[in-house]
């Protein structure tokens, strides 16, 4: 008798959420990443015939094509993946729209798109698979490298790096978190938590390069950053088909309800943390930054605003697939044109 | 060889006032951000009120406020429309080129002028009307911040007097323009009989232009090649719009969002069926139109030729990973900035090939307001069927200026979708693949996220027929194959060319967009003046079909004209045609940045054939120089 098999609340066993063998290099942070996505999809029980994959261009934006191999992908040009993600998601709004960056393809190329992104609060989950180099193209530095690391041959990086995280803060990103590929816990988290809210969510991952940036004198090797990774918060997260109460004691966590229904416990590590406060979170991105370590965690969460679909007051249906009768006016309409123009 | 054909004189102007009834130009010089739009619109459009075939071209430059502009008005009795050089009319409002202006006329021109300009002073051979302007308007706008909006009404009022325009259309189409302002149809009314009146007490008619009603244009529209553009797309359906305002393409996006906000909402829920949004740039504006496409929308976008160059790059991934959406490229002149807000037929090359690798689009070329309209509707139609991006080629002159049109007419078939697989269509063609050749045109099938049918992964990578990533030669090869058989197909439907063969024409005349209607006339005169014969081929899509070469093997000497340096259009062509008919092709070009007008291409023409011609050069915009 065969086993019964594992599935998730849609009914779909794992295997669909897999997609096709990696070509990325072995101990990549990027793959981590992907099955971080496949755990998050499948447990949350998103139905994959409604996601989108979008890339850019990069090693980062080859791993698409490594997750949910049921769903539709599209690797777009480089840099330019945040305007296709808007058309795509205006055309069906009951889309969900994964995209995947890289800090080059961010933080040089696409900070233009990215920029203009964050502003529209667009309901995508962003994230950057952030290396501080292009590996693709063997390992120059990328606009994240922080001042003073070095490259494989000793160069050293003399300008700032741009922090994605309090950048999108700053523009309006709903939904701010930075990560490891390497916290498997709080990655996953910060995952489900992104597929309950509803707008831009901003997840920079850190994600080491084993071939070009794991080296002494890298900010962004796999030992650097587990020596100075600084959690904001611990992250508990509740999706709202689970009925379970998290205990804790009174003033040490924070509660968040996300737009679903779902739940955020944040407990508070050292000192007190609320993510909800957009100034608060920018000065702890900059005291941490100064000390040459990360803050990971949920950085600004601001779980109401209205998002960019709401905005443009689109119909419920997509427009995508609205019959011919409802998207070409009448012959009256056209009649009246004709008048007012005679 | 020249001695062997007659002499063309150039038509002599009486200076006797012999009577010019409907066939005369009037010439508007003023400065921009004076108001004078509407002065002349509603000029324009109380000559169409009385029925009489007109046109109207605003060479304006690229500045807010302050520099000058030159509105044009032709009126003609034989309904052409396209630009005439000369000016028989001239109203001179701007004292920074009213000597140049008025220098340039022929003689027997008359000049309405602002009477401290003393322009009279200039020339003996024309007819002036002063006209004190501030004195006029002070009388009926006590409010001083007002007048210099609704003095230029004055002029139209001296020029219905001394023209015998209707002065009740005139009043007509005043309110037409300025709707339900009521304080300004007032104040305007009161410039407009200030102006008629003092005409009626003070000016003797000297002149020899008369206008008479007729009923040729009675009942026909005046539009903007955008607006009518954005009517077309509305028609067609789409739902999803991304675009950046660049002159002299965003009053096409911008009447689209008037006219969806009026048409395209949901009376019940109040909510939009459609998504419209400025983006930060070009490249974003192509960005969300592939998004869509690719996820079922129909999307458009509009833009000029610096934009098309930004747009390279996501041009060729349309291309290749195959998804619809259609661009409006409004030609302005380049290169670079180039002239912002002059016309120009200067991107085809680019279009045609936009992006690195061996990439090609097709390109639809609308001659009139009806064809801007018409064509919209069928870009969204070709780019659906052909899974790729369209080039709507319109112009500057086409999409910015007034035009007068039979009314649009409602489309008469559904819109075509094109090759969408359904569960029906994957039985019959056994394994989908995306980029699966089935029906042998090239054409796969394709499917949309969130259709319930398989997906696939759209890339700009070399992919297999299953949208695989491939490295493979092979693999490589076979798509590049179909995308090219592909592009075969699409001969047979994009709109074909419209055809006049003319028995015992040896030359034919190839044109496109809005160079038709200079060539018209053109024809006429040839006709008149020489008795040279011409064909006419006016191409309206590429990639050509073989009614081209037919045209082409029919005559001894084929004229390709085309507003651009560089016979942009005529090295399509030769790229489409046997070697051997290269040396039968010649070229008529003009770019000066103002519409194309008959007389050139007749000169042009003549001049090729041996013809002695005295050549006129074009006086509009003599006296521009930047405020920079």
């Amino acid at each position: 008798m065969a086993t019964p098999l594992k599935v998730n609340r849609i009914g779909l066993e794992p295997q669909i959420y897999k997609g096709g063998k990696t070509t990325l290099c072995a101990g990549c942070g990027h793959n981590a990443i992907s099955e971080r996505i496949i755990d998050a999809f499948y447990e949350m029980g998103v139905d994959p015939s409604r996601v989108i994959k979008l890339s850019g261009i990069g090693c980062s934006s080859k791993s698409p094509a490594y997750f949910l191999g049921t769903s539709h992908g599209f690797n777009a040009v480089h840099g330019r993946m945040p305007s296709v993600a808007t058309g795509a998601m205006m055309a069906n709004k009951k889309l969900i729209a994964i995209g995947v960056s890289g800090d080059g393809d961010t933080g040089a190329i696409g900070i233009g798109q990215f920029v203009h992104l964050m502003r529209r609060n667009l309901p995508i989950i962003y994230i950057i698979e952030d290396n501080g180099c292009y590996g693709l193209t063997k390992g120059q530095f990328s606009p994240t490298a922080d001042l003073g690391s070095t490259l494989k041959t000793g160069v050293v990086n003399d300008l700032p790096p741009i922090d994605t995280c309090a950048l999108a803060i700053e523009l309006g990103a709903t939904f701010v978190a930075r990560s490891f590929s390497g916290d498997k816990k709080q990655l996953l988290a910060l995952l489900k938590a992104a597929l309950a809210h509803n707008g831009t969510v901003m997840l920079d991952v850190l994600s080491p390069c084993v071939t070009f940036n794991d080296h002494e004198g890298s900010t962004k090797s796999y030992s650097y950053v587990k020596d100075h990774d600084d959690p904001v918060e611990e992250v508990t997260f509740v999706p709202f088909f689970e009925d379970i109460a998290v205990d804790y004691e009174p003033g040490t966590t924070q509660e968040v309800t996300m737009h679903d229904g779902s739940k955020l416990y944040l407990k508070k590590l050292e000192e007190h943390y609320d993510p909800t406060d957009k100034i608060a979170a920018i000065r702890r991105l900059h005291e941490t930054a100064r000390r040459g370590e990360f803050a990971t965690g949920l950085i600004y969460i601001e779980p109401d605003r209205d998002d960019f679909l709401t905005l443009l007051n689109v119909v419920d249906e997509p427009l995508a697939s609205l019959p011919l009768e409802r998207v070409r006016p009448g012959p009256a309409a056209l009649e009246e044109i004709m008048e007012s123009l005679r | 060889m020249s001695s062997a054909y007659p002499v063309v004189q150039e038509h002599e102007r009486s200076s006797q006032p012999q009577r010019v009834v409907n066939d005369f130009s009037i010439q508007i010089a003023t400065v921009n951000g004076s108001g004078s739009q509407t002065a002349n619109l509603v000029l324009l459009r109380s000559l169409l009120l009385m029925g009489v075939p007109v046109s109207g071209k605003n060479m304006f430059p690229s500045n807010i406020a302050g520099l000058p502009t030159w509105y044009t008005i032709r009126v003609s009795k034989d309904g052409y429309i396209g630009r005439k050089k000369e000016v028989d009319f001239l109203v001179a409002m701007n004292p920074e080129t009213a000597k140049e202006d008025v220098l340039t006329l022929d003689p027997g021109a008359a000049v309405i002028y602002d009477e401290p300009l003393k322009l009279n002073a200039l020339r003996d051979d024309l007819i002036f009307y002063p006209v004190p302007f501030d004195k006029l308007v002070a009388a009926v706008c006590p409010d001083a911040k007002l007048r210099r909006l609704v003095r230029n009404m004055i002029y139209d009022g001296v020029l219905a007097k001394l023209l015998d325009i209707d002065r009740a259309l005139m009043e007509k189409a005043l309110s037409k323009q300025l709707g339900k302002k009521a304080k300004a149809v007032t104040l305007n009314q009161g410039a407009l009989t200030a102006g008629w009146d003092f005409a009626e007490a003070n000016l003797t008619k000297r002149d020899r232009f008369h206008v008479e009603p007729m009923t040729e244009a009675v009942g026909k529209i005046l539009i903007e090649g955008n607006a009518a553009a954005a009517i077309g797309c509305m028609m067609a359906g789409v739902t999803v719009v991304g675009w950046y305002p660049i002159t002299p393409s965003s009053s096409l996006c911008e009447s689209l969002i008037g006219y969806m906000k009026r048409y395209r909402v949901d009376k019940e829920s109040g909510k939009a069926t459609f998504a419209i949004v400025q983006a930060e740039d070009e490249i974003a504006s192509l960005g969300m139109v592939l998004g869509a496409g690719w996820a079922g929308a129909r999307s458009m976008t509009a833009t000029a030729g610096p934009g098309i160059s930004l747009m390279g790059e996501f041009a060729g991934l349309g291309y290749y990973m195959e998804a619809p959406g259609v661009i409006f490229d409004v030609q302005r002149v380049g290169p670079s900035t180039g002239l912002p807000t002059r016309t120009s037929q200067g991107d085809l090359l680019q279009v045609a090939f936009l992006s690195h690798g061996d990439t090609k689009h097709p390109m639809l070329f609308p001659c009139s307001v009806e064809e801007c309209y018409t064509m919209a509707q069928e870009a969204f139609d070709i780019a659906e069927q052909f899974q790729t991006p369209v080039f709507v080629m319109m112009d500057l002159d086409l999409g910015m200026n007034s035009w007068m049109s039979e009314g649009l007419k409602y489309p008469d078939k559904p819109i075509n979708r094109g090759k969408l697989l359904t569960p029906d269509v994957l039985k019959r063609v056994g394994q989908w693949g995306r980029y699966r050749d089935v029906d042998g045109d090239g054409i796969p099938y394709r499917t949309i996220p969130g259709d319930g049918m398989p997906a696939w992964f759209a890339r700009g990578s070399g992919h297999n027929d299953k949208g695989q990533y491939s490295e493979r030669p092979d693999d490589y090869v076979q798509n590049m194959d179909r995308l090219a058989r592909k592009f075969e197909t699409a001969r047979q439907y994009v709109p074909k060319p419209v055809v006049d063969i003319v028995p015992d024409a040896k030359i034919g005349l190839i044109g496109f967009g809005t160079s038709h209607w200079a060539i018209s006339e053109s024809r006429d005169q040839l006709r008149a003046e020489t008795d040279v014969k011409t064909s006419y081929l006016r191409l309206r899509g590429y990639p050509f079909n073989e009614e081209l070469l037919k045209f082409i093997d029919a005559h001894e000497r084929v004229y390709v004209v085309e507003q651009n340096r560089d016979a942009q259009m005529m090295q399509l062509i030769k790229l489409d045609i046997p070697p051997d008919r290269v040396s039968k092709m010649r070229s008529v070009l003009h770019y000066t940045g103002l519409p194309i007008d008959a007389r050139s291409v007749s000169d042009d023409v003549l001049s090729h054939e041996g013809f002695e011609v005295a050549k006129k050069t074009d006086r509009v915009g003599g006296g521009m120089l930047g405020g920079e």
